[in-house]
């Protein structure tokens, strides 16, 4: 049973619902599961923010793994948004790249960098590039090009126990991703060597690009062939809090193999027109689009307009995003 | 000088790696079930819970090595140079180049003297390759005594190599020891009539060209150029001014190779006759030595090839 106190903010050894927590760093709090949808909504909201405001990016794979990135860098991951340079620090490994919006998203509201930095994704000079790239603190590797990540994972893993430190290493994949062939010697080595430290995450949204994994790939049975290449296989739902800290820690308490956690997500989710939509793979909305996306994540006018503001958004353009938002 | 002594690059790798390993625990090795014709396995054998046998997957290869060059250690990523090079060239340029991943790439059984193994064994685009990457340090060391000094270098300077090898036993040049200095040119020696620019095994042929040159008063100078990237400009540049005429030689596709980079540094900034000795097309199997007399790779060609050139040099 996962606890996980609903007054745990700030405690140093509230019980928590994942190892990693327990020797974690001061800036670690453990907000209960109320909270953790709070701050996945906000992350929800500028996701569309920062997309909207680039003109292109991919909303579909950035909300289908908001929850999952939330449930880590909230819960899980032992990190210091001040030192991303530890070298104690486990590590997120955000292979499917062209979901960087999700991420930088969850940086920024951990402190990594300014949130108004998000409103300057995909912009000449930013840090923020189209694909997550290493120079953006918190970014632990570059990526944009598929099927990489994994590989990068088993190598960071095997550093680690050569070193004798206890850090894990975590690969948020997505499961159009586990068309490319590297995915499958990554998945291998990693069980060769037992890489036990290791934990793939396949954000399952069931879509890639051009249209559903199943009409372009079929990756089914999927659970089965991690478990033939020798992984411990949990297969949850995404967007369920209490099932990804609960897998997440199973995985921490696996020995002798990795783990992969198969997480059942809904591309676009949160957001109506865009969920299940194979459309929004790729495509920002328009700020009309915007409007109402805002909307049915829950956000009203004027907090719409307070998180405009921290994002660095002018006043004449909050005036005209917000206005088309409906009253109330 | 040149000597009869000879030397196998790939081995002098091996053993140069067993040193380094002795000397920094950070050094690892990734391979790709050809450790043994790397000669990776000297290293594997004395130090096995940091060399990674991660089986005939190069784009696993490079990408775990990128993993480890971010961790804090010095991968040497080896495999032959079709395998290190073209097959995880994606891997790479992502990973390392663009990231500037502390990788040691070694790509052995390069060019068409791998003979019997035939095209598809074959790199002669690898230099091409490499150095399109930005940043990538590309050697082709000229022998074993360079190929030491080479791969020294490549593990004390940061940042992403990569090192060409051979396969067969080629003349040591560097009896006296190397002098290899990264992004720096080697006079081997002094001429100026014309100069030959060479690199790897045809820094050998490019001697021996230029002795038989000296006996009907030809006296070429003989460049090595073991660094392709970053490339000496300045003795290029000063090879085109004080000899007015220049031959390349390389183990190479004519293609994005030593040629084609001095052409356009003396196009650019002083423009003389050059002439090319270089692959034209794929080659086939055979013995090494068939391969080069066939498809133009010996001191001869490089020594008809200086006669063509002082002919325009004249003009």
């Amino acid at each position: 049973m996962v606890s996980v106190t609903s007054d745990a903010r700030g405690a140093q050894r509230s019980p928590s619902p994942v190892k990693a927590s327990s020797h974690g760093t001061p800036t670690t709090p453990s907000p209960n599961y109320r909270q953790l949808r709070e701050i996945a909504r906000a992350v929800r909201r500028d996701i569309l923010l920062s997309i909207t405001e680039a003109g292109s990016g991919h909303p579909g794979g950035s909300l289908s793994e908001a929850d999952i990135l939330v449930a880590l860098y909230w819960c899980v991951l032992r990190h210091d948004p001040r030192n991303p340079a530890w070298g104690d620090r486990d590590r997120l490994i955000l292979s499917k790249g062209h979901a960087c919006p999700g991420l930088y998203t969850v940086l920024a509201h951990r402190g990594y960098f300014p949130k108004a930095d998000l409103s300057t994704f995909r912009k000449l000079g930013s840090h923020l590039q189209g694909h997550a790239k290493m120079g953006t603190p918190g970014v632990e590797m570059s990526s944009g090009s598929l099927g990489q990540g994994l590989s990068f994972g088993v190598g960071v893993a095997l550093a680690g126990r050569l070193d004798g430190r206890s850090y894990r290493t975590y690969v948020l994949l997505g499961d159009g991703e586990c068309d490319e062939g590297q995915v499958w010697e990554a998945a291998m080595s990693a069980a060769h060597y037992k890489v036990d430290t290791l934990t793939a995450i396949v954000d399952r949204n069931r879509i890639q690009n051009d249209r559903f994994t199943r009409e372009v790939m079929e990756l089914e049975p999927l659970d089965a062939k991690w478990r033939a290449f020798g992984w411990r296989v949990l297969e949850i739902d995404g967007h369920s809090f209490p099932a990804l800290l609960r897998a997440l820690r199973q995985a921490q308490e696996t020995e002798g193999q990795p783990t992969v956690i198969i997480a059942r997500t809904t591309k676009g989710k949160g957001v109506s027109f865009m969920e299940n939509n194979p459309a929004f793979h790729g495509r920002a909305p328009t700020k009309e689009q915007l409007a109402q996306a805002l909307g049915e994540v829950g956000f009203s006018r004027a907090e719409a307009s307070a998180a405009m503001k921290e994002l660095g958004f002018p006043e004449a353009k909050i005036a005209e995003w917000t206005g088309l938002m409906p009253e109330g | 000088m040149v000597t009869r002594a000879a030397a196998v690059t790939r081995e002098v790798f091996g053993q140069t790696l067993l040193a380094l390993g002795k000397e920094n625990p950070d050094i690892v090795a990734v391979g790709g079930d050809l450790n043994v014709s790397t000669f990776a396995y000297l290293f594997g054998r004395e130090f096995p819970a940091r060399f990674f046998d991660l089986g005939p997957a190069e784009q696993n290869m490079m990408s775990i090595a990128a993993g480890l060059a971010f961790s804090g250690k010095i991968p040497f990523a080896n495999t032959f140079a079709v395998f290190g090079t073209g097959r995880p060239y994606d891997q790479i340029r992502v990973g390392i180049a663009q990231t500037g991943a502390n990788v040691k790439i070694i790509g052995s059984h390069s060019g068409i003297t791998v003979g019997e193994d035939g095209v598809s064994a074959q790199a002669i685009e690898d230099i091409a390759l490499m150095c399109a990457l930005p940043g990538f340090h590309v050697i082709v060391p000229s022998d074993g005594p360079e190929t030491a000094q080479a791969v020294r270098v490549a593990a004390k300077e940061r940042g992403p190599f990569y090192l060409r090898l051979s396969r067969l036993a080629t003349p040591v040049l560097h009896a006296d020891g190397s002098s290899f200095r990264l992004g720096r040119a080697e006079v081997m020696r002094q001429g100026l009539d014309l100069t030959l620019i060479a690199c790897g095994i045809m820094v050998a042929a490019a001697l021996e060209a230029a002795e038989t040159l000296a006996r009907t008063g030809v006296q070429a100078r003989v460049l090595n150029v073991a660094t392709l990237q970053p490339l000496d400009r300045e003795a290029i540049l000063q090879a085109a001014r004080e000899t007015g005429a220049i031959v390349t030689a390389e183990e190479h596709y004519i293609n994005g190779g030593l040629g084609s980079m001095v052409a356009s540094v003396v196009a650019q900034g002083y423009p003389a006759p050059v002439e090319m000795v270089a692959l034209h097309r794929y080659a086939e199997s055979g013995a090494p030595a068939q391969l080069l007399a066939k498809y133009g790779l010996t001191a001869a060609d490089v020594e008809r090839a200086a006669r063509r050139v002082m002919t325009r040099k004249g003009k």
